[in-house]
């Protein structure tokens, strides 16, 4: 726990370099979002200035800096243009939408990716070993938003399995009480079946190819660190006193092998942090991504701000996730 | 190039077919992405609604889109368009990363420390989200696309630089050229930057895949590139519309052209790792 407390201390810096960094990108930059927002491209320099100071772009740029920073501080991350409401508001709501969808596809993807894996170090050089590595090698040539369309096509309009590719329910179908925001748990907790099942449905095909992008990745640590330790004196040990193949292969080959999965974990998760934006605008998933996309295309400062913060704060989060798992799969790791 | 370096070559080659086509591959690449515009069989911008949406057949072996235009023709101009931004974008980190890299790993110290912190904040991050806001700060433009794509690649170059640069700042050769007087900088860029060069090759062939995809991704979501310009991203994006009414053919194509680009350009970044670092073949 110390350690993890030290890591989080000295993530701190990075953080607040990222705050400093989006702050002078979009404002420091060229473009006055004022022109945008005022009522059209012949609008009065008097208006142009009154919603300039609305916005607080006319102060100079290092106030305008510690004000965002203070502002950020006390919770507060500005109003979005668009909807008019509170960012850190629009967040809080879409934010699950965009979690559930990015676990959901971590979880096929490591499901998938760990057997993977290891079925191809247990037979180097055999057909699933170069079924495995042509899977991967295809599998992140594949860009996401070709994928998620390939398979709308084939699940959707071929096959009719997958429902109407838009949005996390159908727009007609009645929603659980909000208690979490992931809709398979509320669901569930509502003891709505019929719910959680169209819902599950709903999710099925963005998570699956936002999965197919990180499972090559994935099975390709897995199969390199377990050929290493299945090579390791302790594996042959354990072999030659008897034990049961699938104990050699699970508890002593594969528990020392899953340290550098997890690494890759964690780095997989910030590549899907990112293709997140693509798979939710080709599903019109209601996830902060595809509000801070829109935001982004309509100059709307605030969201996108408050986008790349939370991002941020979410990968700070999920690094301190990992080293914490570190420490429970290896032990010796908390010790150091 | 020794004999000995083009015999490993041949023989890495002959075990390793895939080297060759891929690089056989990246070869066509190249010749249609110079060629493109004088060899397809249609106006890749000019509409004919008539012929509207129509299905793969023999005039049109992709088929059309939704204004009549020849995908096959489009996706072939487009290749110019896909590959100058990611080559250039490569180009650019490449050119800026190596010298960064290099001087900090030769240096050390405080330098080395700031640079590596600023490193570690632009890598811990979504990339592609911070190459989104960068073309929209930038403005919406093509120019900006290859800026943000370069950004993004920067960190690798400079982690890569310095990390090849310092395990030799100590050896004998750089002693030897200090000792006969010349400059820090001149050791820098005449004596160990040429010695990185190679195994920096293999991550610009790596790397171009990927810059690839980015662009794609960015154009894909309504960034840099605007209709009715070729290009593969915005392609897939103007299919996509019609994806849920049977019409395949407007997203796999583009689809593919960019899956076979990348596979291409990994397949020789490891041929390529293959021949000049055996010991890291997997």
């Amino acid at each position: 726990m110390v350690r993890a407390g030290r890591r989080f201390l000295s993530s701190l810096p990075a953080l607040f370099g990222v705050l400093v960094f989006t702050f002078l990108l979009m404002r420091v930059l060229p473009g006055d979002p004022a022109v945008f927002f005022a009522s059209g491209p012949n609008a009065g320099k008097e208006e142009i200035e009154v919603i300039r100071k609305q916005m607080g772009l006319n102060k100079p740029v290092p106030e305008q800096l510690m004000l965002y920073l203070y502002d950020v501080g006390s919770g507060n991350l500005g109003r979005s243009m668009m909807t008019g409401q509170l960012v850190t508001k629009d967040l809080r709501e879409r934010l699950p939408a965009s979690l559930e969808l990015t676990f959901t596809a971590l979880l096929i993807a490591l499901v998938s990716a760990v057997p993977l894996g290891v079925l191809a170090a247990l037979r180097p050089g055999s057909v699933i070993d170069h079924g495995v590595r042509f899977f991967c090698a295809l599998g992140v040539c594949v860009p996401t938003f070709v994928s998620g369309l390939l398979l709308i096509y084939v699940f959707y309009y071929l096959l009719g399995l997958a429902p109407d590719p838009t949005g996390r329910v159908d727009i007609f179908a009645s929603l659980p009480p909000r208690r979490t925001g992931f809709l398979l748990v509320d669901f569930l907790l509502a003891g709505d079946f019929d719910g959680w099942w169209a819902a599950f449905r709903q999710l099925v095909l963005p998570a699956l190819s936002m999965a197919l992008f990180v499972v090559a990745p994935l099975a390709r640590i897995t199969r390199a660190s377990m050929l290493v330790s299945l090579g390791s004196d302790f594996v042959r040990t354990a072999r030659s006193v008897g034990l049961p193949w699938w104990r050699v292969v699970v508890t002593y080959a594969l528990r020392n092998a899953i340290l550098p999965v997890i690494t890759i974990a964690g780095i997989v998760f910030s590549t899907m942090l990112g293709a997140n934006v693509l798979v939710e605008k080709v599903f019109s998933w209601p996830g902060v991504a595809s509000y801070a996309l829109d935001a982004l295309l309509s100059s709307d400062y605030a969201p996108v701000q408050g986008f790349v913060l939370l991002m941020a704060t979410v990968f700070v989060i999920v690094n301190l996730l990992v080293d914490i798992l570190y420490g429970i799969a290896d032990p010796r790791v908390t010790i150091g | 190039m020794t004999s000995a370096t083009l015999r490993h070559a041949g023989w890495i080659l002959r075990g390793n077919p895939l080297t060759a086509v891929a690089a056989a591959g990246v070869f066509l690449l190249t010749l249609i992405a110079i060629f493109g515009p004088w060899i397809v069989p249609y106006d890749p911008i000019v509409s004919n609604v008539s012929q509207a949406l129509m299905p793969p057949s023999a005039a049109h072996i992709a088929g059309t889109d939704q204004l009549g235009r020849d995908v096959f023709s489009r996706l072939i101009v487009a290749a110019r368009l896909d590959l100058a931004i990611a080559i250039s974008a490569v180009g650019i980190s490449f050119a800026i990363g190596a010298v960064i890299g290099a001087i900090c790993g030769y240096t050390g110290g405080r330098l080395d420390r700031g640079v590596g912190r600023f490193v570690d904040v632009v890598m811990a991050f979504p990339l592609f989200v911070l190459a989104m806001a960068m073309v929209a700060a930038l403005g919406n433009r093509v120019e900006n696309i290859v800026i943000a794509t370069a950004i993004i690649n920067l960190p690798f170059y400079i982690r890569f630089a310095r990390a090849e640069v310092n395990v030799r700042r100590n050896v004998g050769w750089v002693e030897a050229a200090r000792a006969c007087g010349d400059s820090h900088l001149s050791v820098v860029l005449r004596f160990l930057l040429p010695n990185v060069l190679p195994a920096m090759a293999v991550q610009i062939s790596l790397n171009l895949g990927w810059a690839i995809l980015n662009a794609a991704g960015l154009s894909f979501i309504g960034l840099g590139v605007k209709p009715p310009t070729p290009e593969w991203g915005i392609m897939v994006a103007e299919g996509a519309r019609f994806i849920s009414t049977g019409k395949w053919w407007l997203v796999a194509f583009p689809g593919l052209a960019l899956m076979l680009t990348v596979l291409c350009f990994n397949l020789l970044g490891d041929g390529v790792r293959d021949i000049l670092d055996p010991r890291m073949r997997t």
